[in-house]
């Protein structure tokens, strides 16, 4: 991995201007992509994960959306280019796959057609090589009998089916970008394990880099290299898999931790929640917008209400946003979380 | 299609609470719905979404029913709460059949049988405030309350842990986690006997779902309540209940308690379901045995014959397709339904021998 990094993003702010106030949906975001490795960004509903991904797309309205920041895209800058320059990344060099493939694909029209539409706005070819290569991308994603499902409709497959292949469809220009918005939220578990089996090959295979987004930290521990943790449109932590999972640095990713039923511990009698719910992004809290809900708030004599945290390494290529004295997190994490979890 | 008189009268599970007897009992319950065709509205075919499930719930205790959509698990719980009529089967609450009761015959019965719904946005009237909401039980059952019904919602709210000013004001003024409690208030209102709660925390967000999760089994001790936790979550389903039934195709493939069916599952179906579930802890990404079922359920218009399970069993072999197994009792209170069980040290093929023998054999292993 030398000079550039293929996807970079630089201060990333998407805000929304409403009758009630500026709705600041991403604020200040950061981070960097390899080619080859996964993102997972985790959050709650609301955190802004789900703006940023149309946002690297150049999904936004940009009547509607205030987008700014840079974002870098193998070495081209997405922000300020024209709206043509951007739709003719997307697709080709960069691709999604929606949360609800049956609201995402186009009813009228059969699943081959739609895979065909987009290879062919990218690709010059004949309606024919196309129809042959849609066929070839259902086969690779694992859907039986390619060349007569390829004239169904969206209907006609069931859930597991249309999102293997809307996964199709958006490979189907072989994106080095593949952002993928809650791919199995909708699909039932033994459904959601060959998902996330499919697109762990598919990456191997085409070494893109992908973007996992989830509110699932069981499937960012299955999937992602590295993890960016989202509250309040903000990142309030960031590091490897492993060190937020088996070291995390910030109360809310303890918090999230905590919340969750886990079949591979021994069952706990009590489920520790996060107090409250999270915040409007209207009225985002002053200072850590986490604080109204952190349990270690008031150990900093009011710092955290009145100061925005910035993101600080805690560790190498560890960052956390949070006014806690690093080793006070540590205390806290090895004598009163880990035990709990 | 009466599958072998197992209903479970094995040992109680660790919670001193559940008392013997049954609350609840469900035999051989079903629902088809019909598939019409022509201007005759002649029925072409039905789909089978319950084919007979029979179990019991005992006073106190918590029943988690789970499996992935379409197994008919809200079908289900729609049923007891007499939402939908029966197609066979019978549903006896408390000592009393119900089945066949009429709406009116029922309406004393819904006091002590409430439902908390999935969504917390449409199942709370947009034009009304919690206090009309969380009141109407009241009005509808003529209950008198000894300072008003006014004070009485006001109590409720503060038990699931909404203040009292939120009287007056309506639903979209609170977040789901909210929200969801003012629905679990409702149910709450006429102190039920039983709450079936049909996938009560998915549709929250993780740090807001285990709040609802801990009110709920504060709840229920609190309040001495019965529940039947309708989920596809498999980690929720093993934290709030104390036995669990799997359901796949409008079947139950194996009840069990819950430590049991979690630690020893002997269905495959269980295994694969388990084995599906992404653990939150990377370190374990590496060398765990993962079962992958091929391709999805089939359609409840015409499920496979004999073991339903069979068109993505990996233990398959024949007799599964000729033979559906009965569901019999493999270890004291486990019950499981397969020709080929897992995790068992009996010997399953014998013990699904003598059941097939008769009936009356089945019941300990």
């Amino acid at each position: 991995m030398t000079g550039e990094p293929f996807l970079s993003v630089r201060d990333l702010k998407i805000h929304f201007p409403t009758d009630d106030g500026i709705v600041r949906s991403v604020d200040g975001l950061t981070f960097d992509l390899e080619r080859g490795r996964t993102l997972g960004i985790v959050g709650e509903s609301g955190s802004g994960k789900s703006v940023t991904s149309l946002g690297i797309l150049g999904l936004h309205n940009r009547r509607n959306a205030k987008v700014s920041g840079e974002i870098w895209l193998d070495g081209k800058e997405l922000v300020g280019a024209s709206p043509d320059e951007v739709r003719r990344q997307r697709g080709r060099k960069m691709a999604m796959i929606f949360q609800d493939p049956l609201s995402s694909m186009h009813p009228f029209y059969t699943v081959g057609k739609q895979i065909v539409e987009a290879y062919r706005v990218h690709n010059d070819v004949s309606k024919s090589v196309a129809r042959k290569h849609a066929i070839d991308m259902l086969g690779r994603v694992g859907i039986p009998k390619p060349d007569r499902r390829v004239d169904d409709y969206p209907h006609q497959f069931s859930g597991g089916m249309r999102q293997r292949a809307m996964i199709a469809m958006a490979l189907s220009c072989d994106p080095e970008l593949l952002i993928a918005d809650e791919p199995t939220t909708a699909l039932d578990v033994t459904v959601q394990a060959q998902i996330l089996d499919l697109i762990r090959d598919l990456q191997e295979e085409f070494n893109s880099a992908i973007i996992m987004i989830t509110h699932d930290l069981g499937v960012v521990a299955e999937l992602a290299d590295d993890v960016l943790v989202m509250y309040a449109g903000r990142c309030v932590e960031q590091a490897s898999v492993d060190d937020v999972f088996h070291a995390p640095q910030h109360p809310y990713t303890w918090g999230l931790l905590g919340s969750m039923p886990r079949l591979d511990r021994a069952r706990s009698e009590r489920l520790n929640p996060i107090k409250g719910s999270p915040p409007s992004l209207i009225n985002v809290p002053n200072g850590c917008a986490f604080h109204p809900r952190c349990a270690y708030a008031t150990l900093n004599g009011g710092r955290s209400e009145s100061e925005r945290p910035e993101l600080t390494e805690a560790a190498p290529g560890h960052l956390a946003a949070c006014h806690l004295p690093l080793d006070r997190r540590r205390e806290i994490w090895e004598s009163e979380i880990r035990p709990t979890l | 299609m009466s599958t072998s008189e197992t209903t479970t009268d094995a040992a109680p599970a660790e919670r001193p609470a559940p008392s013997g007897e049954p609350l609840l009992q469900v035999e051989d319950l079903g629902k088809h719905f019909p598939v019409t065709a022509g201007l005759l509205r002649r029925q072409v075919a039905a789909v089978k979404a319950v084919d007979g499930v029979s179990f019991s719930v005992r006073r106190g205790e918590t029943l988690g029913l789970v499996g992935e959509s379409g197994c008919g698990k809200s079908t289900t719980g729609r049923m007891i709460m007499r939402l939908l009529d029966p197609s066979f089967g019978r549903i006896t609450f408390d000592g009393r059949d119900i089945t066949a009761l009429s709406q009116r015959q029922l309406r004393p019965y819904r006091r002590d049988l409430q439902m908390i719904f999935q969504d917390p946005y449409s199942s709370l009237n947009p034009r009304k405030t919690v206090g009309a909401i969380v009141g109407a039980p009241f009005h509808l059952q003529n209950v008198q309350t000894e300072h008003g019904v006014k004070k009485a919602v006001q109590e409720i709210l503060e038990l699931v842990g909404l203040s009292p000013e939120h009287y007056n004001r309506y639903p979209h003024e609170f977040s789901g986690g909210q929200r969801q409690r003012i629905g679990i208030a409702r149910t709450l209102a006429l102190k039920p006997k039983l709450i079936i709660a049909d996938e009560p925390v998915s549709a929250l967000d993780v740090s807001v779902q285990a709040q609802v999760v801990n009110l709920l089994e504060d709840l229920q001790d609190e309040l001495d309540l019965t529940y039947v936790v309708i989920a596809h979550d498999l980690s929720v389903v093993r934290h709030i209940s104390d036995r669990v039934a799997v359901m796949y195709l409008g079947k139950i493939v194996e009840v069990a308690d819950r430590n049991d069916l979690y630690e020893r599952p002997m269905h495959p179906y269980t295994n694969a379901l388990l084995s599906a579930v992404p653990v939150p802890d990377p370190s374990r990404r590496e060398g765990r045995e993962r079962i992958r079922l091929q391709g999805d359920v089939p359609s409840p218009l015409d499920p496979p014959p004999a073991c339903r399970f069979h068109t993505r069993c990996w233990k398959a072999q024949d007799i599964c397709k000729q033979q559906e197994p009965p569901l019999v009792a493999l270890s004291p209170g486990h019950e499981v339904a397969c020709h080929f069980p897992e995790n068992t040290t009996v010997s399953a093929t014998d013990l699904v021998a003598k059941a097939e023998a008769g009936p009356s054999g089945s019941g300990d292993a």
